[in-house]
C-alpha cells in the first residue's frame, strides 16, 4: 500500500524526482556506501543460491568428518561442527534466517512506526500528547529484557520474534515520523487537499506518507543491522530459533563453546555476521548523508 | 532546578509502574509454572506449595502484594534458590555486576571521548581514518563475537589473562570482561564525540581562541570540550541500557557470578520472582540514570531551561 502510493507520487511529481536523483548521486560518489550496498546484494544472493550448489543438507550428519577443520579435500570448505553438520551450508542457511528476520522485523516496525507517528503528528493536541506521551514511558522500559522474558515463557516460534522484535523498534520510527508530519501538515498541498474535503487518512495516506519516504528509508538502513544483532543476541543466549534451524547468532554460540577445539566454528559465522552488519551501517550512513534533510 | 528534579523525578514512578505491571503479567500469563518440572508432586502438595507462595490468589491481590513488598525493597522469596530471599540473591549479584559495568562506562567514557577529540583534532589525516575504522569495526562486531575472539587471543593463545571466572577476585580476572563490554560502547562514543567536536572547533569562540595563540591543548580542555560533550551526555542514557543488556551475555560468557547469571537462570527455571526482581532493578537502574543524565545535561547546556 505503502509502496505503490510512492511509486505514483514519485512519477508525477517532477520535484519529488529530483530530489531522489539527487539522492541517488550522492549516494553512488559515496565508495564505503555502495560497496556496502555491494556486498548486502551479494550476501542476499549467496545466501538463497549458496546452498544449491552444496552437497549436504543443513542437518546433514557426516559422521566420517566431525569437527575437522576446512578443507577441500574433505569436500567441506568451510569445516564442519561437532555434530559433522557442514558449516558452509549451515552458515548460509543461518543468514538466510538473519538476513529475513531483520527485513521482515524491520517492516513490521515500519508499519507500526508510521501508522502511529503520522496519526499523532496529523491530528495533533490531544491525541498527539497521549500518544507520544505512551512513547515516553514505552521509551524508558529496558526492552531487552521483556524480549527475552516473552521468549523463554511463550516458545522459540520464529513469527514471535519477528513480531517481538518489530514491536520494539518502532518508537524511533514513530517519533521522527510525527516529526515530519508537524512539518508537513501546513505546506500548501495537504491544505489543498483539506479544502477538497479529503478525509484525513486519505490525507495521511496519499500526501502524508509518500513524503515520509526519504526520513523512512534512512532509518531503515539503520534499523536492519540493529535488528539482525538483537537476534543474534537472542539466538546466542539460545533464546532464538530452534535447531537444527539456525542463525548467525547461534552459530556464534556454537564456536563460542568449541573456541579451543574449533575455532573455526566462530570464526566463519562471525565474519559472516560482521560483514553484513559492517555494510549496513556504511550503507546507513551514505543513504543518511543523501537523504536526510537535516544535513542539507 | 529543585522543582525541576523533582517533577522529573515524579514523571519516572509511572514508567516504573508501567515496567513492574508489564514484567508482572507476562510472567503469570505464561504457560508452565515453578513447579512443574521433573517429577510431578502430589496435588495436595502442589496446592500447599501454591498457598504458601500466594500463587492461589487472584492476579491483582499477587500484584498488590508485590508492589506492596517493593515499596520495603522485598523482592519476595525465591522459587528455585529455596532458602534465599531474591533480595539477598540480588545483594550477591548486584555489587559484581555494578563493578563490571561501572568499569566498563568509565573505560568507554574516557577512551571513546580521548579517541573522538584525537580524530577531530586530526580530522581527513591518518589518526582520524584510524580512529574511525577502528569504531566502525567496534560497532559492527556485537559483544558476544568480540568476547569469544578476546578469550581465544588473550588467554588461550597469549596466556596473559585469565579465560573466565572471578577467581581471587583480584583486577585481572575483570579486564576482558571489562574490555568486551566496553568496546562497543567506546567506538560510539568516539564518534559521536568526533562528530560534535569537529562542529565545535568551528565555531568562533574557538577560531578567538586560536587568534590569543592559546595552545590547542588548552582551547581543547577548557573551551571546546564542554560543548561538545553534549551529545555525549545525551546518549549515555542509552548507554546505560547496553551496558546493562550486554553484561548479561558478557557474564554468560566469562562466568561472573552477576546480576546476569540470576537473569538467565531464572528465566529458564521459570523462577518468577527472581526475574522480575532482576528486571524491575535492571529497570529502576535505566530510568534513575536516565533522569540523572536528564540533570547533568540541563546543567552542562545553558540553553536548557528548567520548568
Amino acid at each position: 500500500m505503502i509502496g505503490a502510493g510512492a511509486s505514483a507520487t514519485v512519477a508525477s511529481a517532477p520535484r519529488s524526482r529530483s530530489l531522489w536523483l539527487d539522492a541517488w548521486r550522492t549516494l553512488a560518489h559515496n565508495r564505503a556506501a555502495v560497496l556496502g550496498g555491494v556486498v548486502i546484494l551479494g550476501m542476499a544472493v549467496f545466501v538463497i543460491v549458496g546452498p544449491w550448489v552444496s552437497p549436504y543438507a543443513f542437518d546433514f550428519t557426516d559422521f566420517a568428518h566431525v569437527a575437522t577443520a576446512p578443507s577441500i579435500a574433505t569436500g567441506h570448505i568451510l569445516g564442519t561442527d561437532t555434530l559433522g553438520r557442514d558449516l558452509y551450508v549451515r552458515v548460509l542457511y543461518g543468514g538466510r534466517i538473519s538476513l529475513l528476520i531483520g527485513v521482515v522485523a524491520t517492516a513490521v516496525s515500519l508499519v507500526i512506526g508510521v501508522t502511529y507517528g503520522s496519526i499523532a503528528g496529523y491530528f495533533g493536541g490531544r491525541l498527539d500528547a497521549f500518544l507520544m506521551r505512551v512513547v515516553d514511558i514505552l521509551y524508558a522500559l529496558p526492552f531487552m529484557f521483556l524480549v527475552i522474558l516473552l521468549m523463554v515463557f511463550f516458545g522459540r516460534n520464529i513469527l514471535l520474534i519477528f513480531i517481538a522484535l518489530g514491536a520494539i523498534n518502532w518508537l524511533d520510527m514513530a517519533r521522527i515520523v510525527r516529526g515530519q508530519t508537524l512539518s508537513l501538515k501546513h505546506r500548501e498541498f495537504v491544505e489543498a487537499a483539506e479544502a477538497q474535503g479529503v478525509s484525513s487518512f486519505a490525507i495521511i495516506r496519499r500526501h502524508i506518507v509518500p513524503n515520509l519516504l526519504g526520513i523512512v528509508a534512512v532509518y531503515v538502513t539503520l534499523t536492519i543491522p540493529q535488528v539482525i544483532l538483537v537476534e543474534s543476541f537472542l539466538s546466542f543466549l539460545g533464546l532464538g530459533v530452534q535447531e537444527p534451524m539456525t542463525s548467525w547468532g547461534a552459530l556464534v554460540h556454537d564456536g563460542a563453546d568449541q573456541l579451543e577445539n574449533a575455532p573455526w566454528m566462530l570464526i566463519v559465522p562471525a565474519v559472516f555476521l560482521a560483514a553484513t552488519l559492517f555494510s549496513f551501517n556504511f550503507l546507513g550512513d551514505g543513504v543518511r548523508d543523501a537523504l536526510d534533510p537535516k544535513d542539507r | 532546578m529543585l522543582r525541576y528534579s523533582l517533577r522529573r523525578l515524579l514523571g519516572a514512578i509511572p514508567t516504573l509502574f508501567v515496567l513492574v505491571a508489564f514484567a508482572f503479567l507476562l510472567i503469570r500469563l505464561a504457560p508452565g509454572g515453578p513447579f512443574d518440572t521433573e517429577r510431578h508432586l502430589q496435588p495436595e502438595v502442589e496446592a500447599n506449595l501454591r498457598a504458601a507462595y500466594h500463587l492461589d490468589e487472584p492476579l491483582y491481590r499477587q500484584f498488590a502484594r508485590y508492589l506492596g513488598g517493593l515499596l520495603h525493597g522485598d523482592f519476595g522469596p525465591s522459587f528455585q534458590y529455596r532458602d534465599y530471599s531474591v533480595t539477598e540473591l540480588i545483594a550477591t549479584g548486584l555489587p559484581v555486576s555494578l563493578k563490571l559495568g561501572g568499569a566498563a562506562m568509565l573505560l568507554a567514557l574516557v577512551v571513546g571521548v580521548a579517541a573522538g577529540c584525537l580524530a577531530a583534532l586530526k580530522q581527513n589525516r591518518a589518526a582520524d581514518f584510524g580512529v574511525m575504522a577502528v569504531s566502525m569495526t567496534g560497532i559492527s562486531i556485537p559483544n558476544f563475537v568480540m568476547a569469544p575472539i578476546l578469550i581465544l587471543g588473550f588467554a588461550i593463545y597469549l596466556h596473559w589473562l585469565p579465560a573466565g571466572g572471578l577467581g581471587d577476585g583480584s583486577l585481572r580476572n575483570l579486564v576482558l570482561p571489562v574490555i568486551a563490554l566496553a568496546l562497543p560502547q567506546i567506538a560510539y562514543l568516539a564518534r559521536l564525540t568526533r562528530g560534535s567536536m569537529i562542529e565545535v572547533l568551528r565555531s568562533n569562540f574557538v577560531r578567538t581562541a586560536k587568534a590569543q595563540g592559546l595552545p590547542m591543548w588548552r582551547i581543547l580542555l577548557r573551551h571546546a570540550l564542554k560543548p561538545a560533550l553534549l551529545p555525549v551526555v545525551s546518549y549515555l542514557g542509552p548507554a546505560t541500557a547496553a551496558v546493562i543488556t550486554g553484561s548479561v551475555v558478557i557474564e554468560q560468557i566469562f562466568g561472573v557470578p552477576g546480576l546476569g547469571r540470576f537473569f538467565v537462570t531464572g528465566a529458564l527455571n521459570r523462577d518468577y520472582t527472581l526475574v522480575l526482581g532482576v528486571v524491575v532493578l535492571y529497570g529502576a537502574l535505566i530510568i534513575v540514570f536516565n533522569f540523572l543524565v536528564d540533570l547533568a545535561y540541563a546543567w552542562l547546556d545553558p540553553k536548557v531551561k528548567y520548568r
